[in-house]
Formats: structure tokens, sequence, C-alpha cells
């Protein structure tokens, strides 16, 4: 199991985590309704939203009897550390699809 | 009136075996092309995205059901070097069409040779995406900007197989 340093990015670079939170900046939810929506159980997305309330992306309010999580508000970390795993994949994929067009050598200028 | 604090822009650099001209046509003409779809806004899933190649032009999203999501707008169109545009997306994962919201993201293409293009890109302006009342905390929260340029340069220096 991977528990070195989580922080910012490491935080979105597990895939089910990265669900986790791409659910909520959709709407907040209940442990229950993302398990619903994931391979996985309630425990496990328990386990997750520990994780990301820890790394400062998500927090959660009472209501009621149930517990409602969504995106840390503050906005800033949360958004900066989307958009960098958002731009990371990017660009990756922009670089594979750049560089497998493939140029013909006939064409090239003598 | 309070002065917004800044958040410092997103920045990566890729280098690809490709002229700039071909570069620059694969960023733009072929976004929807590369862009991974899971990335989008639309209520719909994505069928492509489409980045309109003129100064001014839209930057949109359409569903697989036809449906739009407009996520920008085209600020500067210099092909083969340089392209800017908004990214009007903000934390509600919402377009907001006030311009006084538009972050901005501006590509570089720069040829090291005829074979070989360097690509930088700045994501800026990020607080414009946010509340500036809400942005007190999040300044001094951890980052991640180095990650980003560690992957880049781990996929950039891959060498290919074979």
């Amino acid at each position: 199991m991977d528990t070195n340093g989580v922080d910012g990015l490491g935080l979105l670079g597990d895939p089910t985590r990265r669900a986790i939170f791409e659910l909520l900046a959709r709407r907040p939810s209940t442990v229950g309704e993302l398990a619903q929506h994931l391979p996985i159980t309630r425990s496990a997305v328990s386990q997750h939203l520990r994780v990301l309330k820890d790394g400062g992306l998500v927090v959660s309010r009472a209501e009621g009897t149930r517990r409602i999580y969504r995106l840390n508000p503050d906005g800033v970390t949360a958004l900066r550390a989307y958009l960098d795993r958002v731009w990371a994949e990017a660009l990756t994929a922009f670089g594979k699809a750049a560089q497998s067009i493939p140029t013909d050598p006939e064409q090239e200028d003598p | 009136m309070t002065s917004t604090p800044t958040i410092p822009p997103l920045t990566g650099t890729i280098t690809v075996d490709a002229p700039a001209e071909q570069v620059f046509g694969t960023f733009t003409d072929g976004f929807g092309s590369w862009w991974p779809a899971e990335y989008h806004i639309g209520q719909t899933d994505m069928a492509t995205a489409i980045l309109e190649p003129r100064q001014g032009g839209r930057w949109y999203e359409q569903g697989t059901d036809g449906s739009e999501c407009d996520w920008g707008r085209v600020l500067a169109w210099e092909p083969p070097h340089r392209l800017v545009v908004t990214w009007q997306i903000n934390g509600q994962w919402q377009y907001d069409p006030d311009p006084a919201h538009a972050s901005e993201i501006e590509v570089r293409f720069s040829a090291d040779g005829p074979e070989q293009t360097t690509v930088t890109l700045e994501h800026r302006h990020l607080e414009r995406l946010v509340d500036g009342q809400a942005l007190r905390d999040g300044i001094t929260g951890g980052g991640g900007w180095t990650s980003l340029l560690e992957l880049l340069a781990k996929a950039a220096t891959n060498p290919p197989a074979s």
C-alpha cells in the first residue's frame, strides 16, 4: 500500500480518489451516494475521503443524521491541484499525439 | 476594495519531435484528438472538443448528444508560435461568461530545430476563477507545481520504444 507523502497532486494521483473528487466537484454527496457510483465499499470510500480531507481538498458538514462531503469551498487548493493534474495528463497526451503523426520523408524539400 | 491575492500560474513544458507547424496544428486543429475526454463539464459524455482557429474563436466541447458547452475564447492566434485562450471554468465546473472571471492559458511553440519543438504552457490568473475573499487560506496550501514539471519531464524524456 502506498503510504508515502500524500500532498497536492499525490492526492489525486490515485484513480479512485480522483473519481471521488470529480463526483464531489459535480455535487456534494454522502458516503453512500459516492459508493453507489464506485466499485468499492462504503468503508473504502470513507478511507479515501479521510485522505482527501486531511489534504485540504474536501470538507464535510453534518446535516441531520447525514454527513455531506464537498470540495473545499476555499476553492484554491482543490482547483489548483486538480488543474495541475489535468494539464499533466493533457500535455502528456498531447505530446504523444503530436509525435504520432507520421511525417512523409518524401515531402522533405531537397 | 481590497487587493485580491494572486495564485502562482501553472506552467508546463514538453518537447516534441516534430516541426512547429505540425505541433501547433495538433494542438489547435487536432485539439479534440488528444484532449483527455474525461476532462469535460457537459452533462453528457464528450464527443469532441473544438478550438476555433482564429482570434475571438470559441473553445468548447461537443457532447455525444450534440449539445455544446463553452470553455473559453481565443485571445491570440499566432500560428505556429503562440496561442492564448481563456479558461472560464470555475470551481463548480461551470462555464462563467464573465470576462472578469476568465483565467488565461498561453501556449508558446518554439522550434529547437526543423524536427523538434518545445511547447511551453502557462495557465495564469487562476485567482479570477474563484471568489477573492475565498482565497485567504488557500494560498499557503501545499502545492503541486513541481509535480507537474516532473511528470512532463518524465514524459518528454521517455525514449520512444524501438
